[in-house]
């Protein structure tokens, strides 16, 4: 199946890394117009409290404030502020400013001024008599705490939800009797597991920026990863006609999951609705870490019997907790992903237990954030198959190899568990996992460090891996479409809903195009997200763009081209199955004669039987094949101050077949160096009240170049039969890998088994002391 | 406050009060949006520019401190041909991805190549570890300098 690209699966240079480097580019936090107000916000001190009296008036009597909002002047509409799918598999439980405060960084006010300062100064002069209410921090104790969610909150779908017991989202999946095979398994494993909140710590912070255009339509430009979703939920949060709203996605700087989120959208509309005037909205950094959104904290019990002889996981339990915070977006589909992107990866398990909860707590809010469940899911599972090895006796890398899905399988879990609904049954179609076992296997030298507990003074050193998958998109919902027309000179303008977020997928969607139309990629304009000139996209987010988004460009390029080899052959006077095209060139089948691309846009335009050479086509994903990895860590701990050192870190992937190879290094790399951080460092650090007391680059590292030891990608290369051109999607599952690969790289040096996220060094003593060293 | 001082070349005179951030004053005053915020903090260095040729975070200089200095941003550096090598050579070693740290990092590596034109790996980390990236994971922006390093070899010599 392998084809002979041109223009696919070569390293050709993302197209608007020119203008970025520049830096002319805009952002949306560059974008200043005529009159513009800005907004600030008045956030909650206390981690829950009813607003008894509120006074605006002496911020109001600010120079240069315009407009001061509370919740007594804001609609009260009920809604999530998940950018998902509609109907949206999230709790209607948040409103634009409620009366009642639910976490420290909850909003108490909008405030819009002249300038910045302004706003922020005149919010601190608002006076709000509170009512303290009890509050709750802790997940385990949420379903006995008093109430989080509005009383009138609901859901949408037929789902779990009991806001009255804090309980956001659950998930009961059953298949065989886990508790007999238990009875009759020889060894039995149960362990609890916790990963804990963390930031996307995009560097572009969010912001939103809205203004009437000259038909008196509200535009907003912002840092979205979901335009058409940010559109369908402020046209139903404001309560004005959707065909009155234009949402345009300028460049963004980075979003992992963080962006897939519509909360400030609504509030720079309602801002420039009621003054009339342009206004803008820009995060500071510690807003972004206390009141945008974050990774679901959550705690995970592992428990498998297993039979000695076989090696035979005969059954697995694994119970899932998940903190949402205040809010619930995403609360059921990120706890879902904890089961289904990770369960299936050992499909010959014949009696499975899967029961998971997300509850509401009073702390920040979580939402998607890349690896979406799997990167918590994972943590447990694949330290669980390190101990079952060890405790069988065999190497985990054999063990990974003879149990994982293969090519050909399938598991009941695809079927049985989708988002928000039941899922889609799949065959693993391309699957190079044993491979990326291997290669990755030997360019860690695993068999030359494994078990060697080698040792310099007070560091030990060790290896330790993990395997994972994830998927391309929400099969059967997640739905990308694509418009290409052709210019008079040859070239043709790509139109995609698709969302660019700096992840490059204007470029590999402008290769996918120009490879199936038969021309080189300068001849590609992209144009995305913006909902008044492209098509309709669900957004980046669940590793959609690639497979679904490509799906879409792929469909629409072989529409285009069949209407200009249709031109061609006219003009040939030959039959169409006659006419082949190259490089820009239509051929006839001996190459007796030609004619340019250029010539057949001219003649389509000018000459006879005058048209536009154009197509659309849409696309649907009806599987959502998994990309898969194997991640390894070297490590070098430190046994007197606990602290670990990662020394290297490889990753061998299967993505199919890479679009461009450098971009899917750099999508695998970013997210791998993302879950080092979130596997050593990054925490949320809460005070007894719910007060976060790190909310700064200062206080909460993010990995610097100083910190990042040698990472390497291998790609393992297949053919996805249903993806385009072969592709699956492959943003998210680096990051799944870190944690695992790392506790289980501590435990082969030094003997300790690592079961809470993040491995500070005051936590490797502290388990070096309950367990004891085994050096 | 009147502060006179040197931006990208030229001498230029503007009135601001003496203790906003030099970001904002050449933001807003200037226009030059190709200095970022990433944090307002000190921490990320999107924000980068180069004051009297040493690499210094804009939101942490008041812009009183810039009274008879020279200030070069991106915006400044992109006419010369030590720009255009950097550039390249990032293009070319897909470092990168959102950009929006990439001018900050251009800054950076530029007082490093001029200051060290064959600059090791360790030399290389220490010198643009004042710049955060969320997207790369950094090796790529490491691949870049060393490229750019081999390419602008005479130049950064001179
Ligand atoms: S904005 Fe200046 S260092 Fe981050
Ligand atoms: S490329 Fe996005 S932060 Fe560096």
């Amino acid at each position: 199946m392998n084809r002979d690209f041109k223009v696919v699966g070569k390293e050709v240079k993302k197209i608007d890394a020119l203008a970025l480097a520049t830096g002319e580019v805009k952002f949306t936090a560059d974008i200043t117009l005529p009159d513009m107000l800005h907004v600030a916000f008045l956030y909650s001190p206390y981690p829950h409290a009813e607003i008894e009296e509120i006074d605006t008036e002496e911020a109001l009597n600010t120079p240069g404030v315009e407009l001061v909002l509370t919740y007594k002047d804001v609609p009260q509409t009920l809604h999530t502020t998940a950018g998902q799918g509609y109907p949206e598999p999230s709790p209607y439980d948040t409103r634009i400013l409620d009366k009642r405060v639910r976490f420290v960084g909850d909003r108490v006010a909008i405030v819009a001024a002249r300038t910045r300062e302004i706003a922020q100064e005149a919010a601190k002069k608002i006076k709000v008599k509170y009512k303290p209410l009890p509050y709750n921090l802790d997940p385990e104790k949420a379903q006995e705490s008093e109430p989080v969610p509005p009383q009138d909150a609901y859901h949408l779908l037929p789902t779990i939800y009991e806001p009255r017991k804090n309980i956001a989202a659950g998930i009961k999946l059953k298949f065989g009797d886990v508790d007999v095979a238990f009875e009759k398994s020889d060894i039995v494993f149960e362990h609890r597991f916790e990963v804990q909140y963390a930031s996307h710590s995009a560097i572009e912070p969010h912001a939103a920026v809205a203004f009437y255009d000259e038909r008196g339509r509200i535009n907003i430009i912002s840092t979205t990863q979901v335009p058409f979703h940010a559109r369908r939920i402020v046209s139903r949060v404001l309560g004005i006609p959707l065909k009155n709203i234009r949402v345009i996605k300028p460049r963004i700087g980075g979003g992992f999951g963080g962006k897939q989120e519509v909360f400030l959208e609504q509030v720079v509309a309602l801002v420039t609705m009621i003054t009339k005037k342009p206004s803008k909205v820009v995060l500071s950094r510690r807003e972004v870490f206390t009141s945008s959104r974050t990774r679901h904290p959550m705690i995970t019990w592992y428990k498998a019997g297993v039979k000695k002889e076989t090696g035979e996981i005969t059954a697995l339990k694994l119970k899932a907790l998940m903190n949402a915070g205040a809010y619930g977006p995403h609360a059921l589909t990120v706890m879902a992903n904890a089961g289904s992107k990770v369960l299936p990866l050992f499909n010959k398990i014949k009696n499975l237990l899967f029961e998971g909860y997300t509850v509401y707590t009073n702390l920040p809010v979580g939402g998607a954030y890349r690896g979406y469940g799997a990167t918590q899911g994972y943590f447990g599972f694949n330290v669980m198959l390190d101990m079952i090895a060890e405790e069988l006796g065999i190497d985990v890398l054999e063990f990974f190899k003879k149990w994982h899905i293969k090519k050909g399988e399938t598991s009941p879990i695809f079927e049985e568990l989708g988002e928000g609904k039941e899922g889609v049954a799949q065959v693993i179609r391309s699957c190079a996992l044993s491979e990326c076992i291997e290669k990755g296997a030997e360019r860690i030298e695993w068999y030359k460090k494994r078990r060697k507990k080698l040792r310099e003074g007070d560091k030990v050193r060790g290896v330790g891996a993990a395997i994972l998958m994830q998927g391309s998109g929400i099969p059967k919902i997640d739905m990308g479409a694509a418009y290409i027309k052709m210019n008079e000179d040859g070239s043709f303008n790509l139109h995609v809903g698709a969302t660019d977020i700096g992840t490059g997928s204007d470029t590999i969607l402008a290769q996918i195009a120009a490879e199936e139309i038969g021309t080189s990629i300068d001849k590609m304009i992209v144009y995305s997200s913006d909902t008044d000139f492209t098509p309709f996209d669900v957004g980046a987010y669940a590793s959609s763009t690639t497979y679904i988004s490509g799906g879409a460009v792929l469909k629409c390029a072989r529409k285009i081209k069949e209407e200009i080899i249709k031109v061609a052959a006219e003009m040939l006077n030959v039959p169409m199955d006659a006419v082949f095209i190259e490089n820009g060139v239509a051929y006839t089948e001996d190459r007796t004669q030609h004619v340019s691309f250029e010539d057949i846009a001219l003649y389509s335009m000018y000459s006879r039987n005058q048209h536009q050479i154009q197509a659309v086509a849409s696309h649907i994903g009806l599987e959502s094949p998994p990309p898969f990895m194997a991640q390894f860590a070297e490590v070098e701990v430190d046994i007197k101050t606990g602290r670990i050192e990662v020394l290297k870190f490889v990753s061998a992937v299967d993505c199919g077949q890479p679009i461009n190879p450098v971009l899917v290094e750099g999508q695998v790399e970013g997210a791998t160096v993302n879950g080092i951080g979130y596997a050593l460092w990054e925490d949320y650090i809460f005070d007894e009240q719910g007060r976060l007391k790190n909310a700064s680059f200062w206080d909460y590292k993010i990995p610097s170049i100083k910190d990042v030891p040698e990472v390497e990608t291998i790609i393992c290369k297949t053919y996805e039969p249903t993806g385009p051109m072969g592709a699956k999607s492959v943003a998210e599952i680096g990051i799944n890998g870190p944690i695992p690969a790392i506790a289980n790289a501590v435990y082969d040096a030094i003997g300790i088994r690592l079961k809470s996220s993040p491995f500070t060094p005051e936590k490797v003593l502290k388990a070096i002391k309950e367990q004891g060293l085994k050096l | 406050m009147k502060v006179r001082f040197k931006l990208n070349g030229e001498e230029v005179e503007v009135e601001a009060n003496p203790a906003s951030r030099l970001l904002d004053v050449l933001r807003e005053k200037f226009g030059l949006i190709g200095v970022k915020e990433g944090c307002g903090e000190g921490e990320c260095g999107a924000c980068a520019v180069l004051l009297d040729g040493r690499v210094v975070h804009s939101c942490l200089v008041p812009f009183a401190n810039v009274m008879g200095k020279e200030i070069i941003t991106i915006e400044g550096l992109r006419k010369t041909e030590e720009y255009r090598i950097i550039e390249e050579s990032l293009l070319d070693a897909g470092s990168v991805q959102c950009g929006f740290c990439t001018p900050g990092f251009v800054i950076s590596i530029y007082a490093l190549l001029k200051n060290n034109p064959n600059p090791e790996d360790k030399e290389i980390r220490e010198a643009i570890s004042g710049n955060l990236c969320r997207c790369t994971g950094y090796q790529m922006i490491i691949d870049g300098v060393k490229l750019a390093a081999k390419r602008g070899e005479k130049l950064w010599k001179a």
